[in-house]
């Protein structure tokens, strides 16, 4: 960078940014903090010292078995994943690899399933999940959250297979190497980092996702986002329990995420924006 | 030099996915479809007959449908403009010479992460409620009244939640943007005499149009199943206030247990959303072609 930046300057900018960070921050800092408090704090007015308390994550515990949802989430998004993976990575090693004329409708045909509304077919999934005693269960929700996260799995990967050199491959050809050999010797070795970003992408995907989670379950199955729904209706003083389950909900995926900026960038834009 | 062998292990391994998503795509649509020239009552499961076209004239006339739709387009538009141009503003910001460049990224970044309901709930209880929330503090700290948001201006308080979700989306896709953007471009411009303005509007708007048209269209599709944050804030209400397109598809078909209804209604959903599915497949596809 060439260009001179008087400290001044810098010092101006660096302030404007830092208020707008801060402010943009501000409510889960403040979720964080009032899950600190007890409850008689949390609606005593405006304050950003806690006294420091533990009991309303005990109590989240204790009282709703905070536990359970949790572990649904973690079992739905990270299955829900590697299902996906399973059924993408061939396929998106085909296109990649093996294009045909045809190559870019199927691509743009799998991205076109991605945006069909979801309640537009609310009731024939209920109602088929009924038929097939899925409602309320882990095994029809991760098939659920596979389905709607497979086009941008595939597509993903897709973008990152691309980018791993051809010529190596046909080195490996000239030297005799079978289809087989190639893809276990050459090409998984090239592909983990790509397949790792997909994987995290998703998981953050699945973990957040809000609509069909909190149709198709009630309790058995109910992840995070579902558990948290249930607080819509206040049950006498809950700011803090609720900030305490709120904080636990986000802050795995919150590291995750900070992990995953790139990632995020180019999954959700179907590598349109890099 | 695709062999025949080769060609035909390709098709064998992109099999499974065609074939679900076909299932996926096609089963529910057509279920959807047929529904929708239904009678068809969950409540009543053995009276089901013919229905004619008597779903989408019960639905589309109803005065919640215009002003579901009403609501959808006011809430799409609403969060696109705060997203868009506050998106530009802050990642215009965080592109200069700052302190500590990495930790204000993250802090901006952060909302994307938060699930739904944490952040209508978080913004429900601890931001915008008018006994205990912040706002309401700074009301009373000035003396003024605090606003029952949710209950005065329902549509409004959701745009700001959402809003706030996806503010992350289109500062980081934008910033993403801007910092493709040669340096040696713009200090030649610099150079050249252009002064900072000058340069924004010659330079940064034409780099960053192909990422805001990307930012639009994404975030159309997913602002326009916006669910999760209405039904914890205002649950569509008072009355129709707050109810968005999916949310009174939602009310219809579950809460009303009206099959036939519902899918009727979830049938415009669909070529709305295809409409916009059309903008960005060709804005997608553009960049295939490189």
């Amino acid at each position: 960078m060439a260009r001179s930046v008087s400290t001044g300057q810098k010092i101006g900018w660096s302030i404007a940014a830092w208020v707008v960070a801060l402010l943009i921050f501000f409510p889960i800092l403040y979720a964080v903090i009032t899950s600190l408090k007890t409850e008689q704090e949390a609606i005593a007015g405006f304050s950003l010292i806690p006294s420091g308390t533990f009991e309303n994550y005990v109590t989240v515990q204790t009282q709703r078995d905070y536990f359970k949802p949790f572990m649904n989430s973690v079992i739905l998004s990270v299955g829900s994943t590697i299902l996906a993976l399973i059924i993408a990575i061939p396929s998106a090693w085909a296109m990649a690899f093996a294009p045909t004329k045809r190559t870019k409708d199927i691509l743009m045909w799998m991205l076109s399933t991605k945006m069909m509304p979801s309640v537009a077919v609310l009731l024939p999934i209920f109602i088929i999940f009924r038929t097939f005693g899925l409602l309320d269960s882990r095994v029809g929700l991760t098939i659920m959250l596979t389905l709607i996260n497979l086009p941008i799995v595939i597509w993903m990967l897709y973008t990152y297979f691309r980018e791993i050199p051809g010529e190596i491959l046909e080195a490996a050809r000239m030297d005799g190497a079978s289809l087989w050999k190639e893809i276990v010797y050459v090409l998984t070795p090239m592909a983990v980092p790509g397949i790792a970003s997909t994987l995290l992408l998703n998981i953050i995907l699945a973990w957040n996702e809000a609509f069909w989670t909190i149709q198709l379950t009630t309790t058995n199955a109910a992840p995070l986002t579902a558990f948290i729904a249930s607080f819509s209706s206040p049950q006498g003083l809950f700011w803090a329990k609720l900030s305490a389950a709120s904080t636990m909900a986000i802050a795995p995926i919150l590291i995750l995420g900070w992990f995953s900026q790139k990632q995020l960038v180019r999954g959700l834009t179907f590598g349109a924006v890099k | 030099m695709a062999t025949q062998n080769t060609r035909t292990l390709a098709r064998l391994m992109m099999a499974p996915s065609v074939v679900v998503l076909l299932i996926w795509m096609a089963v529910p649509l057509a279920m959807t479809l047929y529904y929708s020239f239904q009678n068809y009552n969950l409540l009543t499961p053995m009276n089901v007959s013919f229905a004619g076209f008597f779903n989408y004239q019960y639905f589309y006339t109803d005065p919640a449908f215009f002003q579901s739709i009403w609501n959808t387009l006011l809430l799409v538009l609403g969060v696109l403009a705060i997203t868009v141009i506050g998106g530009t503003a802050i990642a215009l910001l965080i592109d200069q010479p700052i302190f500590g460049q990495g930790i204000v990224r993250i802090l901006v970044i952060s909302p994307f992460f938060v699930m739904p309901p944490v952040a209508a709930l978080i913004w429900k209880n601890m931001i915008m409620h008018p006994g205990y929330g912040v706002f309401a503090d700074i009301a009373k700290f000035f003396g003024l009244q605090p606003i029952d948001w949710f209950a005065q201006y329902p549509l409004f308080s959701v745009i700001i939640i959402v809003a706030w979700q996806w503010l992350p989306f289109a500062t980081l896709i934008l910033l993403t943007a801007l910092q493709s953007l040669d340096s040696e471009q713009k200090e030649a411009a610099e150079m050249d005499g252009a002064n900072f303005f000058n340069r924004f509007i010659y330079l940064t708007i034409p780099h960053l149009s192909r990422a805001v048209t990307v930012v639009i269209l994404i975030q159309t599709i997913f602002l326009l199943g916006i669910y999760a944050e209405i039904l914890v804030t205002t649950n569509g209400g008072p009355g129709y206030a707050s109810t968005n397109l999916t949310f009174l598809i939602y009310r219809t078909a579950r809460l009303g247990y009206d099959v036939g209804g519902g899918a009727a209604g979830g049938i415009i959903a669909v070529v709305l959303a295809n409409i916009v599915a059309i903008f960005l497949m060709r804005a997608v596809g553009k960049n295939l072609d490189k």
